[in-house]
C-alpha cells in the first residue's frame, strides 16, 4: 500500500479549516452558507479563498439557514457540485427542506460542527442537532478528529454523488473540541483530490419526452423534479432510498478502501472503527472525538491486564448492521456512549439501535447506555474510566442493574 | 402487479415524471358538472378566461365551447359568472 501514497504536506488546522480546504480542492461549484458557531470558521475561511480568487465556486451569503440549503439543493438539482455546513439551531431551520433534498436525490455534502440545541441557549459540542435529522433521509458520518474530517469530506463527495447512492450526505464534527482544535493534518496536493473526487456523474433517468438523459435541470431537456406524488406511488419512491442507503454501505467501504491507497489512511471499514476489540471481553460503543480519549485509557486499561475494546461508529446512516453484529456479538458487556438525549425513552438513539442490532442474535452481550457530555460537558479519562469499571463488574455477575447512566451529572 | 402499475425497481428516481401532466387527469373527483345551453350562450368566453383549470376550451370549428371533463373540478365558478346563465351545474346521474 505504501508505495502508492502520494506526497502529503503537514498543515496545522482546525477542524473547520480543515473542513473548508477540504471543499476547495473538491472542486465545488456552490457553497450557500448562513454563519452559526461552531461551523462558521467553515464559510469564512471558505469566503477568504472566493475573495482570494482562489475558486471559482459561486458562494451566496443567504438570509437563512432555510434558505442556505434551499440554494444548495436547487444548485444540485442542477447538476452542480454544492456545499454547506451549519450547527444546533441552524441544522432545526433547515429540517423541512433536509428531507425534500434527500427525496430529491440531490447529493448535497454539509458540514455540521455539532453543537447542543436551545434551549438553555448554549454553543458548546453534543450531539443532538445531528440525532435530530436521523431520519431526514440523508447519510451521516462522524468523524474523530480534524484529520479526518479533512478525509471525509473529500470522501463525502464521492459517497454522494455515486450514481448508486445519490443522497446529500452529512459529515459532523464535535464542536469546538474538532471545530476549533489546533491539529496537524496531512494535505493531499489539489491535483490528487481533484482527480480522487473527480467530475459530478450523473444518473441517467428517463424524462416524459421518452429521452433519456442526466439527471439535471436543463432547458435543452427539460424534466419535472420535485412533483407531487399520491397515495399511489409516493411509498415506492421511499423505497427507493432506502435502497440508495443500503447502496452506500458498499460505496462507504470501497471510498475508504480507495482513499487509503491514495494517502494511507483508512478509518476501519469506512464504517466502523475498531480498537483493541478483538480479543476484548468488554468494550465501549462511541460515536465522535470522544474515541480519542478512550483509546489512552483502553491502552491504561489493557497495560493493567484488562481486556478491553472501543468500538467507533463512523457511519451513523446508513447503519452498520451486519458490521456491528459481527464486532461485538461475542463481548460479555457494552457500553453505548450517547452524545444527546431522547428524552421519555429509555437512553440514546445511538444506544436504542446497538440493542435492536443485537436483539435478535442467539448469543449477545449485555448493554448499558452512557449519556455524556451535554452541553459541551467534558468527559476525561477518570470519569470514563468508570464506564469500564462498571462494565468489569456486570460482565463478572452477570447482572445489569441500571440501565441508563448519566456521566459526570452533578448528582 | 396488476395492470400498468410499475414496482419502486422501474420508477425513475425522485419522481421524475415519467408523462407529461396533460396526462395525469384530475377531475375523476368532481361531485357537479358543467352543462351548457347553447340557446342561451352568446359566446363571450368569459367562462374561458375565469376556469381555473383551463378546462374550458373555446372551438371555433364547432363555433361552442366544450368542458374538458378530464380536467373539470366542478368548481361552478363557470355557472356563477355566466352572464346569461347559460351553464348550470347538474349533479350526474349515479350509475346503479
Amino acid at each position: 500500500m505504501v508505495q502508492h501514497q502520494v506526497k502529503q504536506e503537514l498543515f496545522a488546522l482546525n477542524g473547520d479549516e480543515a473542513v473548508a480546504l477540504a471543499v476547495k480542492q473538491s472542486n465545488v461549484d456552490v457553497v450557500a452558507a448562513y454563519p452559526i458557531t461552531p461551523q462558521t470558521i467553515i464559510v469564512e475561511k471558505f469566503s477568504e479563498y472566493v475573495a482570494n480568487g482562489e475558486v471559482q465556486t459561486e458562494f451566496i451569503c443567504t438570509e437563512s439557514e432555510h434558505s442556505a440549503i434551499s440554494a444548495s439543493l436547487a444548485a444540485s438539482a442542477t447538476g452542480a457540485r454544492a456545499f454547506t455546513a451549519s450547527a444546533s439551531a441552524g441544522l432545526a431551520l433547515m429540517h423541512e427542506i433536509l428531507f425534500v433534498t434527500s427525496g430529491s436525490r440531490t447529493p448535497v455534502v454539509m458540514a455540521v460542527a455539532n453543537r447542543a440545541l436551545s434551549s438553555p441557549i448554549n454553543i458548546h459540542g453534543d450531539h443532538s442537532d445531528s440525532m435530530a435529522e436521523r431520519d431526514s433521509g440523508w447519510l451521516h458520518i462522524y468523524v474523530e478528529n480534524a484529520q479526518e474530517a479533512y478525509d471525509s469530506i473529500i470522501q463525502a463527495f464521492k459517497i454522494a454523488e455515486d450514481s448508486d447512492v445519490s443522497l446529500p450526505i452529512i459529515v459532523g464534527l464535535d464542536g469546538f473540541t474538532i471545530s476549533h482544535t489546533l491539529e496537524n493534518v496531512n494535505i493531499l496536493s489539489d491535483e490528487i483530490v481533484k482527480q480522487f473526487v473527480g467530475e459530478r456523474v450523473l444518473p441517467m433517468v428517463m424524462t416524459h419526452e421518452g429521452k433519456t438523459v442526466p439527471f439535471k435541470l436543463d432547458p435543452d431537456n427539460p424534466m419535472t423534479m420535485g412533483p407531487n406524488v399520491s397515495p399511489n406511488y409516493y411509498f415506492e419512491f421511499k423505497r427507493q432510498q432506502e435502497e440508495a442507503m443500503r447502496n452506500a454501505l458498499k460505496k462507504i467501504q470501497e471510498i475508504n478502501l480507495k482513499y487509503a491507497v491514495l494517502s494511507g489512511r483508512s478509518y476501519g471499514d469506512g464504517l466502523i472503527d475498531t480498537y483493541q476489540l478483538a480479543d476484548a471481553e468488554i468494550a465501549v460503543v462511541v460515536v465522535g472525538s470522544t474515541a480519542g480519549t478512550l483509546k489512552v485509557l483502553v491502552d491504561e486499561l489493557r497495560s493493567e491486564g484488562i481486556k478491553v475494546g472501543l468500538l467507533r461508529l463512523r457511519t451513523f446512516r446508513p447503519f452498520p448492521v451486519e458490521q456491528l453484529q459481527k464486532a461485538l456479538k461475542n463481548l460479555k458487556a457494552i457500553a453505548v456512549m450517547d452524545k444527546s438525549l431522547s428524552f421519555g425513552g429509555l437512553g440514546g438513539p445511538l444506544f436504542n439501535e446497538v440493542c435492536t442490532v443485537l436483539f435478535d442474535l442467539k448469543q449477545h452481550p449485555l448493554v448499558v447506555n452512557y449519556i455524556f457530555g451535554l452541553g459541551g460537558r467534558d468527559s476525561n479519562p477518570t470519569g470514563l474510566r468508570k464506564i469500564f469499571e462498571n462494565l468489569q463488574q456486570i460482565a463478572k455477575t452477570g447482572q445489569v442493574e441500571n440501565v441508563v447512566h448519566y456521566l459526570g451529572l452533578k448528582e | 402487479m396488476s395492470g400498468q402499475e410499475k414496482s419502486w425497481k422501474e420508477l425513475t428516481i425522485a419522481a421524475v415524471s415519467p408523462s407529461s401532466s396533460v396526462n395525469f387527469l384530475t377531475g375523476d373527483w368532481k361531485t357537479y358538472m358543467p352543462v351548457c345551453d347553447f340557446e342561451k350562450c352568446v359566446t363571450c368566453l368569459t367562462c374561458v378566461m375565469l376556469c381555473p383549470e383551463g378546462a374550458i376550451r373555446w372551438k371555433p370549428e364547432l363555433g361552442q365551447i366544450t368542458f374538458d371533463l378530464s380536467f373539470c373540478k366542478g368548481c361552478g365558478i363557470c355557472a356563477n359568472e355566466c352572464p346569461t346563465k347559460a351553464i348550470t351545474m347538474n349533479m350526474p346521474e349515479k350509475e346503479e
